[in-house]
Formats: structure tokens, sequence, C-alpha cells
């Protein structure tokens, strides 16, 4: 039988009627303007809100782009905050291109960031190595502990098929609660919810270490994470869509049954694609405690993990355009923590979620006005 | 007005086909009236705009001589129209009982089974359809589920009943038996529609026949006694179309494929196949002859690796390929023509180019080191687009925008352009038109010139009969005859569990 | 640690798991997953306990916060329903949404004061039961009775009724439902809005008779996630879910309890000597939902016991045979 597409009719008694139906054709301008308009009026939408709760939107908006992107030094500010959304968002991007849905990039990028602290704290360089060696044996760590993060999941869905929403979500919190334990219980300072300092060696160059020979740079907070989240998410590109390994990632994505019927081994790149995902996020996390923190204390993350989702959708999965996407939510991020009220950074990324999935229909179906036939 | 229902110029038309053009149609009571036409003439859609599915774009419905519109099937059944699809709408997991009782309004609430049950089984007794009713529907065979779909309509009174192809999942014993019902069901006072593409059928069952061509009726309501088969067919298609494919003589070759003692079971864990010895060779087509459902999928399956079998041997070429994975047998140069075309055999939100590299990205030319040669997949897959005349915007359209014909045109192109040594085609020119059925049958017979051993399933045993060199037929998972002379009587009794010896006034 | 203690103040957690459960129940049987449970429960929570603090009606407070929660699920439902999208990315946007919500509106609350539970029952006879009627009948809030009663109705209601038999039919086979006259958005939507609702009431749960006040996020912990996961466990039914939802309860409570003690069995409590081992019973709860979703994916292999099978397909009319 050959498929019968429908034409479903939904008639207002209008002499003017809507038509829906499938589309055939996918032209390239569409996707991006399609996520452009949805993500208008999810700024327009979170401006309703913020006005009914007694906020003035415009001035919001006005100090959000001010606050992010209206000097040189707070544009520095947000490419720092950009830098760990990028790994967050990569990290989802190779894992929902998958379909694996990793919810944990956030007890992942924990995971990372205790790996990295441990190197310091517990003494696996010395004090006196050089800056090369220690973030070096840092990034192996958070990489390390960001993978093993993944490989739990992995394996329980490639082996029990256990769902991997659930059981990465749980494994955020019980990254939380690990490390709290290591930092009340081990390696306190004082008492307080903090480890110590970390030697000059653990952190990343920045910007403002050059502010001799370059007296503009005085104050810039940008760090040496930022490049290397930029390469990795390129690495991360290059492996989806130029190799051979990402050729299958995006096949068993699309058809399961097709990659099978290929010859493509499943339950291999399960494991494979979250422990990859999970030492990106990783990484994320060693680079904030080596650019940011420079130690390890239980606020390390505003939800980046969760952020990354929506950057990665945001980004069509495209480990290139996390990039800008991530500048972009930096920007909301930093800006957002002067708004009253606080939830308002989350709610509007929740908006913008909403409508970027509910615009994809648009790109399924066509609507079109036609003149109603008696 | 001895028409029941009578439809005026109905016009039918979905995105980019026109499916129904100014059809008229007519059913007398107490008559079966069959509607004959090929794959995708637009025959179901005329009985979905009777049923009240869809809506026409033009025309009208008359029923007992008032004009009805429809906005759901329930419209319909309530004036005793009801159709019987040929994809069952069952829930497997449900009772017979609670399947017939779906989507009425009673019982009000409670279910009282018991009630409802004894009920069932008095109807069942009153048409002749016996039935479980408290038996889940995943328990029932083929044909004792179509029972339940038929008791269903029957329990809601109607007095239409629209069949589509309700023959294609059943074995010649129980079409006889099918009839049968359909005869008695005339008897007590309905109607009915039987949509099919078989002529012999559509011959022996109706009383007037109707027959439709690319969405337009070219001949209607005539009786079989006034016609032909070659005369319905010329009508059905349009030309002589009596397979004029040149099939020479075969030459087979050395033993390519080997079976020995191959056991499977199926997704219920039940077996599907016993103890099979087969052999292919190079240069011959073995054709597979039987009634879907009888261990054909998993016979496909376990050679290409995507089933394990129990025991036995499965040899290529001499190797041993048993329970190796679906890499393997690729690796040994086994293609595979997936009988689920958009589920299996491609990736809809793929590219046509990424769904055509699928079997060679490994190896160079496709594969530099760990990368992706980009510029030699898109040479390969334009090559290839228009080798087999792919019709597509572009290389670059994602597949699940294709049609079916393009979409079979895909995977064959992959598939053959490997130069596959064994190629395994699961009913390859399933919901195809005519076209391209032939272009299908073509392609399969110039692989075997070229030295490829074929193996072709197929539920169509005209395609068998001209393409095969070698018949072998399936049933209950046993090959019950291999070799077997191309006479449609004799295969007709061994595909149901017969000796193979014809009786009389079998499938015309 | 006190078992009739720990078992006593289980339930009412449990109940809080229960509803969303339930509910999930109910949108999963549809066919529809809606992962925005978390989201939801915060805005039932906040809802609930802002109205109640206004208005001082406790009543208010839980119609309030069923609203709310049925509010959001219907923008998961059209999106899902109606625009096909991805239902597992549409529920995580609703949770963002629905948290981000309940942040912004119930800024300030915390400082808003405290309000009266709901009323608390003892049922006369049935507290005078030995073991069970301590546990189960005395001085439980009337959520928790609401609870009891909720789970033998639902199990009744899909499995008896014939619009239950419908609720199973959209979610097995909603093409064949659709043929014969079942309306299957317009199940979806319904059953979508049950979930929405009792999430909701979840929420107001939490608030108003388990942790009242308003803890900004820390409100639901992460329990609108482990519900998800109760769902799974439950294979879709009341009964399991309802074991595993007071199972919960009674675990949390006993992670709570088992801090206290300077002897634990009589040996020495280390998690009273060292707290800070506290936080590895922090991960119990988390890891115990892990250990249950491996069961319940094992048995499910075993007994085919797996998911309505259409869950998390959208429909589309018209889908008809390939």
């Amino acid at each position: 039988m050959t498929s019968t597409t429908s034409s479903t009719r939904r008639s207002f008694s209008f002499p003017l009627e809507l038509q829906i139906e499938p589309r055939t054709d996918s032209p390239r301008w569409l996707a991006p303007l399609v996520s452009f308009v949805a993500v208008l009026l999810a700024l327009v939408m979170g401006a309703v809100v913020l006005a009914l709760v007694g906020g003035n939107p415009f001035r919001a908006y006005a100090h959000i782009a001010g606050a992010a992107f209206g000097s040189l030094g707070v544009f520095s500010d947000t490419l720092v905050k950009a830098t760990p959304l990028i790994f967050t968002g990569t990290a989802c991007a190779v894992a929902f291109k998958m379909k694996l849905w990793n919810i944990g990039a956030e007890g992942q990028f924990f995971m990372g960031a205790l790996g990295a602290s441990i190197v310091i704290l517990a003494g696996v360089v010395s004090e006196d190595a050089s800056k090369v060696v220690t973030l070096a044996v840092m990034a192996i760590a958070g990489a390390l502990f960001g993978a093993a993060w993944g490989f739990i999941p992995g394996i329980l869905k490639a082996r029990l098929g256990v769902n991997e929403i659930i059981t990465t979500l749980m494994l955020n919190y019980i990254a939380f609660a690990l490390v709290n334990y290591f930092i009340f219980g081990v390696w306190s300072e004082g008492g307080f919810q903090m480890t110590r300092t970390f030697q000059r060696a653990a952190w990343f160059p920045r910007l403002s270490d050059l502010a001799d020979q370059f007296p503009i740079m005085r104050g810039l907070t940008t760090h040496a994470g930022f490049i290397f989240a930029v390469v990795v998410a390129i690495i991360a590109w290059y492996i989806l869509f130029r190799s051979l390994w990402g050729y299958e990632i995006r096949l068993i994505g699309d058809n399961p049954r097709a990659a099978k019927y290929a010859g493509i081994k499943i339950t291999r790149n399960t494991v494979l694609v979250l422990m990859l995902s999970g030492r990106i996020a990783g990484l994320g996390g060693m680079s904030e405690i080596s650019g940011v923190i420079h130690r390890l204390q239980g606020s390390i993350s505003p939800g980046y993990g969760f952020t990354g989702i929506i950057i990665a959708w945001l980004a069509k999965l495209n480990p290139l355009l996390v990039i800008p996407v991530s500048i972009l939510f930096g920007g909301l991020i930093l800006a957002g923590r002067e708004i009253q009220p606080a939830g308002v950074p989350r709610l509007i990324q929740g908006i913008i979620l909403f409508m970027l999935i509910a615009s994809e229909v648009f790109l399924r179906y066509r609507v079109r006005l036609v003149r109603r036939t008696a | 007005m001895d028409n029941l229902v009578e439809m005026k110029g109905i016009t039918k038309r979905f995105p980019g086909v026109i499916a129904n053009e100014d059809v008229d149609f007519e059913l007398r009571r107490g008559e079966i009236h069959a509607l004959l036409g090929e794959n995708g003439a637009g025959k179901s859609t005329l009985m979905t705009v009777l049923a009240g599915l869809y809506r026409p774009e033009a025309g009208t419905v008359f029923v007992r001589g008032n004009p009805a519109s429809f906005n759901s099937p329930r419209d319909a059944i309530d004036l005793g129209i009801g159709m019987i699809h040929q994809h069952f709408t069952l829930i497997q997991s449900q009772t017979v009982t609670e399947n017939i009782l779906l989507g009425l309004d009673e019982p009000r609430f409670l279910m009282r089974l018991s009630h409802y049950d004894k009920q069932m089984e008095h109807i069942g007794d009153q048409f002749g359809l016996q039935v479980t009713p408290d038996a889940k529907i995943w328990q029932l065979s083929v044909g004792e589920q179509q029972r339940v779909e038929i008791l269903k309509m029957l329990y809601r009174g109607v007095e239409v009943l629209i069949m589509d192809e309700p023959t294609s999942v059943l074995a010649p014993q129980e079409i006889d038996e099918l009839f049968k019902t359909l005869r008695s069901m005339i008897a007590e006072g309905k109607s009915i529609v039987f949509i099919s593409h078989k002529l012999h059928e559509v011959m022996s069952i109706a009383d007037r026949i109707t027959i439709l061509r690319q969405g337009k009726v070219t001949a209607a309501g005539i009786e079989p006694a006034a016609t032909s088969k070659a005369e319905l067919a010329n009508l059905m298609v349009g030309r002589k179309v009596f397979f004029d494919l040149e099939v020479g003589a075969s030459e087979p070759g050395e033993v390519v494929l080997e079976l020995q003692g191959v056991s499977a079971e199926n997704d219920r864990r039940l077996p599907a196949l016993r103890g099979v010895d087969l052999k292919v060779r190079s240069g011959e087509i073995v054709g597979v002859a039987g009634v879907a459902g009888n261990g054909q999928s998993e016979l496909g399956e376990i050679i290409t690796g995507l089933r394990k079998c129990t025991s036995g041997h499965i040899l290529i070429n001499g190797n041993e390929i048993t329970n190796r994975s679906a890499r393997t047998s690729i690796d040994f140069g086994v293609a595979h023509i997936p009988e689920d075309r958009t589920h299996v055999g491609t990736a809809p939100n793929l590219s046509i180019t990424d769904n055509l590299i699928m079997k060679k990205y490994r190896d160079p030319p496709l594969a530099k080191r760990a990368s992706l040669d980009r510029d030699a997949a898109q040479d390969m897959a334009q090559g290839l687009k228009d080798e087999y005349t792919i019709l597509a915007p572009s290389i670059e359209t994602p597949t699940r925008m294709l049609s079916g014909g393009n979409l079979q045109r895909v995977i064959l192109a992959r598939e053959i352009s490997s130069e596959p040594t064994l190629l395994i085609a699961m009913q390859p020119t399933r919901g195809l038109d005519v076209g391209a059925i032939e272009g299908v049958q073509r392609l399969l017979l110039e692989q075997r010139e070229a030295g490829s051993a074929i193996l072709l399933v197929s539920e169509e045993l005209e395609e068998i009969l001209i393409l095969a060199d070698r018949i072998v037929v399936i049933y209950e998972g046993e090959i019950v005859a291999d070799g077997v002379e191309p006479d449609p009587a004799k295969i007709g009794l061994l595909m149901t569990g017969g000796s193979g010896e014809p009786d009389a006034e079998r499938v015309a | 640690m006190d078992p009739i203690i720990i078992l006593h103040a289980g339930l009412a957690t449990g109940t809080v798991l229960l509803f969303a459960t339930l509910g999930e129940i109910f949108a999963e049987r549809s066919g529809v997953m809606n992962l925005g449970l978390e989201g939801m429960m915060l805005i039932g929570a906040m809802a609930a306990f802002s109205v109640t603090v206004a208005t001082g009606n406790g009543w208010l407070g839980i119609a309030a916060a069923m609203l709310a929660g049925g509010a959001l699920s219907m923008l998961h439902g059209v999106v899902t329903i109606h625009f096909q999208a991805d239902q597992v990315v549409s529920g995580l946007a609703l949770t963002f949404l629905g948290v981000g919500l309940a942040l912004v509106l119930g800024e300030g609350l915390s400082k808003a004061g405290t309000i009266s539970l709901l009323p608390k029952l003892t049922i006369p006879v049935l507290s005078q039961i030995p073991v069970i009627g301590p546990i189960f009948f005395t001085n439980q809030s009337v959520v928790v009775y609401v609870g009891y009663v909720l789970v033998p109705f639902s199990w009744f209601y899909i499995t008896r009724t014939r619009p239950g038999m419908h609720l199973r039919a959209v979610g097995e086979n909603p093409s064949a439902a659709d043929a014969m006259g079942v309306n299957v958005y317009r199940q979806r939507y319904a059953y979508v809005l049950v979930g929405g609702l009792l999430a909701g009431l979840s929420g107001a749960t939490i608030s108003l008779a388990v942790s009242p006040g308003w803890f900004s996020e820390l409100t639901t912990g992460g329990l609108g996630w482990i519900a998800v996961g109760l769902v799974i466990f439950s294979a879709w039914n009341p009964w399991r879910a309802a074991f595993g939802a007071y199972a919960f309860g009674a675990l949390r409570r006993t992670i709570l309890d088992i801090q206290g003690p300077q002897l634990l069995l009589g040996l020495r409590n280390p998690f009273f000597f060292n707290p800070y081992y506290g936080f590895f019973l922090q991960m119990l709860p988390f890891v115990f939902v892990i250990i249950v979703l491996i069961i319940g994916s094992r048995e499910a292999v075993r007994k085919r016991m797996g998911a309505p099978a259409a869950l998390g397909l959208p429909y589309v009319r018209g889908e008809r045979g390939l």
C-alpha cells in the first residue's frame, strides 16, 4: 500500500480556511528563520511575565544587553560565563545527536571539577610543578571523572535498557552530595563550604596577565579555558560531521534499526558516546576550577549543565553553533544575576526552549490560508 | 432506487498527488462489488471517503438516496457503513470482547466483561465466525484476528462492509473460508465492497467489478461473466502488462549460500524456522513462496545477521557466518533489501547521500583513515542518483521526502552497486506502482546475469513465477518443497500445508 | 529509629510521590510522557502556599495548586499532541518553565510567615488495629487518606471501566482507536491534564502538609524526577506505584533518623560521630531510584511487561498502514 498522507481539515467558519499539510521540501532558510522568530517570541513573552510581576521589561532587557555586551570589560566577563556553557552545550549536543538524553551534564561537570581538584588537593602533582604539567594532569583527571560519570548511565542503558534520562539525572544529585562530602568532610577550609585556594600553577592564564604588555587587557578576566572550550567544540564538530564515528552516531540517532541493519553496534556506541559527553562536561568543570574559582566549593555552577541542554537545542545540535549561542546565554546569565526576581533567567530559558520546540512544527508542516471550496 | 450507496464525482487530493479524480461508484443492496486496481490506484482512498475517514475535495456521497456527509468514522457506522482496513485496527494486548467494544458508548462505565463475552459468542455463532471472547488478540492467528474485525462491524449493525485487501495475509484455505463467510453475510442481507488487486479473486467472488487506474474509473460495475482476466488487466494497467521481461535460462555456478538445519525463534519466542536446509548458487534466483508469517522474514534476518538462530549453520562461500554480526554478513558480500524500507532500510532525516553510503562508508574511497571523504561520498551519490534515476531535488534531500518508489531505488542503488555475492530481496516490489515494479525486477535479473546469487522472498506468487529459477515453498518454518514446478495450484496447496497434488477447483 | 514512626512519617512523603506518580501513569498510559513533573510540582507548591497565606484557607490553596499544575501540563499537551514535538524535550522545557515561573512568582514567599497546615485525621475504628492502625490511620493529614482512596480507584478505572479501556487503547494503538471513533487527541489532552492536576496536588501536599513553607527549589528537591523513575518501576500499575512511593517515603525518613542516635543497632553510629557521612546518606534516595530502575527494566524484559506501546510517539492521522 502506498502511504496516504492526510490533509486534515481544521476549518473555522470563515470563507478562508487553514490548511495544514506535511511539507515535501525543506528550504535552507526555513530552520534559522523559525528559530529566530521563536526566540524573539520567547523574549516577548518573558517581557510580559516580567511586566506582570511588576518589573520593567524594557529596562531589564536593555540592562541585560548593556551588562553583557556594553563594554570590553563586560564582554570579557560574558566570555568567561560562556566558557562552561560551550563545554556543556557541546556535551549535550553530542549525546542528543544519538538521541541519548544526557540530563546529567551538570553532575558530570561537578565530577570533572572534583577530579581536577583532587589532583591538587591530594597532591598528585607537586606544588612546584610547572603550569603546563599541572593543568594537563588536571584536565586529564577532569575528563576521566566526567567520562566515568557518563559510563555509568551508558552501560546501564546498553546492557539493561535502563532509561538514561533518569539515571543521568539521579547521578547529578549523587555528584553534588559526593562533592559536598569532599568539601566539608575532607578538605574544608576553616569549616566553610570551600577548600583552600589552589596554587598559581593550577590557574589558567588569563588576559589580565598580559596587562603589563597590553594595558588594554587590564582587568579582563577571560581565561585560556575559553580557547580550550572552542577547540573542544571544533573537535566535537569534526567528530560528528566529518568522521566515520560521527556518521555512525548520526545514523543511530536517526534510525537505530537502520543502523543495526548497516552493521553498526548500538550498545557499544551508547557507552562510548555517553562517556564522550561526560568527558566534555567534565572538562568544563575542570576549566571552571582552573579559570575562575581556583578552589573547590559548593557552588561552582548556576546550572550550566541544564542550560547546556537548551543551548544544544538552540544550536540544532551543532557544536560550532554552540559557540555563539553560549556567548549569548553567557551574557544572559551574567546580566541576569542583577535582575530581580532571581528566577527570571531560568524562566526565560524555559520559555525559549518551549518556543523552540513548539516552532519546529513549522519545519514539518506547511500552513496555508486557502479559499474555502463549497 | 436499488442503490444502497452512491458516490458521485468524488475528488480527493493529498499533498502532491490526486488520489481520486471525479470518481463515481455505486453499490447495490445485497451484492459483492469489487474495487479492482493496482497499488496506488486510489481504491482504498475512495473507500476511506465512504467510511468517513477523510472528506473529499469535491463530490457527494448518497446513502439510501440521501446525501450524507461524514465527520468521522462514527458517522458512517451510524449509517451502517463500516470498513475493515488492510492493517488491522486491533489492540494486541486487549481481549476480543474489549476490541469489539472499542469506541462504543456502551457499556457506560463498568465493563462487565462476562456479560459481553457471552454476547460476542452469540453473535459469532450467528454469523458463523467463531471466536474465543476472552482471548487476547496477540494470541490469535491472522485469520482469527480478521474474524474479530468483521465481528466488530457486525456488532455495530453495519449493512455495508468494506474490506480492504482482506486476503493479503491469508492462506488459500483461509481465503476460501473468508469467501464462504462473505457469501453467508450477503445471505443475511449485507452488502460488501471488496477492494483487491488480485484478478483471480475478484473474478471468483464479485458480482460486479469497478476498476480504478491512477485515480480515475476505467470501468464501472461490469460483471465477471461479461469479461476476461486479460481485459480486466488491461483496464487496470492500460497496456499489455503480462510480463514481457526477457528471462533467459540460468546457468548457476558455485554454491554461495548454504543453510544447514537452521532453526530460529521469532520475536514472541515461538519457533519461526525449523531445521531449514537451503542452497543458493551464483547466477541463480531462488524464489521463496509462502504466505506472510511462515518464517520468511526470519529467514532473511538470520542470513543478514539481524537475528540469531538457535541451531544450524549458515555458510557464505564456505565461510561460517552463523550468529555472527550484521557487519560480518556485509563484509562477506551479502546485500539486503529489507521488507520495511522506511523503518529499517533508510534513515529518514538523513540525506540521500548519507543513506547511500551506509554500507560502504567504512572502506576507501569513502573513508580516509578515521574521517569521511565528503567529496567522494557526494560523487558516488550523484552517480548513483543518475544511474538509478532517483527523483529528488538533490542528493542532500532527506529521504523522508521521497516517494515509495524512489526510496526503493535508493535502497537498490546502495545494495546493488556493492556488487553483492548474495542478494537477499525481501518483498522488493511491495507497494510500488507497475513501472517501478518492472524496474526492480529488471535490476534483479541483471544481477543474476552478473553472477550474484539471489534469494527472493515475495508474497506475489506471480512475481516468483516470473523471476525464480528455482522455487522453494516455506510453510510454518519448514521448507516443504524445493525445486517445485511452477504450477500455481500445486504451490498454493504447499503454501497451506497440503501435499502438492492439485485438487479440483483451486486458486484460479 | 522507631519503625512505626518511620513508616508513619514515610506515608506523608510517600503521598507526595504517589500523587505525582499516579498522575504520570495516567498520562503515560495514554501515550504521552510528561517529564515536567518537577516543574508542575514546584509551581503547585508555590501556588498552594501563596494562596493559603493570602486567604488562610488550605483548600483554596489545593485548588490553586491543581489549577497551576493543570495549566502548565496543557502547554506540554499542545506542544506534544498538536504540534507533535518531541515529548522528552518538551517535558524538560516544562521543567525549566515551571521551576522558573515558580521562582519568579514565589519571590519573597519564604518571608510570608507560617500557615496552619491542612487538618490531620485519626480514623476511629481503623486506628485501633494493631501495627497497621497507628501507621496508616492515626494522625495522618487529609491528603494521605485521599491517597489511599485514589490508588484503588485508579486501578479500577484503568482496568475495569470502559473509559479506562479507551485510555489503554489510545496508549497501545492510537490509530486503531482512532479508526473506531475514539478521539485520540481529546483523550490524550484529558489524561495529560489529569497528570497536571495530580502533580499540582502533589506540590500542594508538600507545602501544606509535609514540609510547610516555601524554600524555592529545595521545596521539591528532585522529588519530581524520583516520581518519573517510580512510574517505570511501577510498570504503570497504581498498586506498585503506591508500594514504591510509600517505601521511598519511609526511606527518606530513615535517612533523617539514622543520623540522630549515638548507637545504631548497638554499635557506634558512624553517622552520628562524623556528620559528613550524612552526604552519603543524601545520595541514598537517588541510588535507590537507579536500583529500582534496574530491577524494573530487567523484569520488564523478562515479563514483557513493557510500557504502553505508543508511549512517546506523537499520533498523526493518516499514518495508517505503512
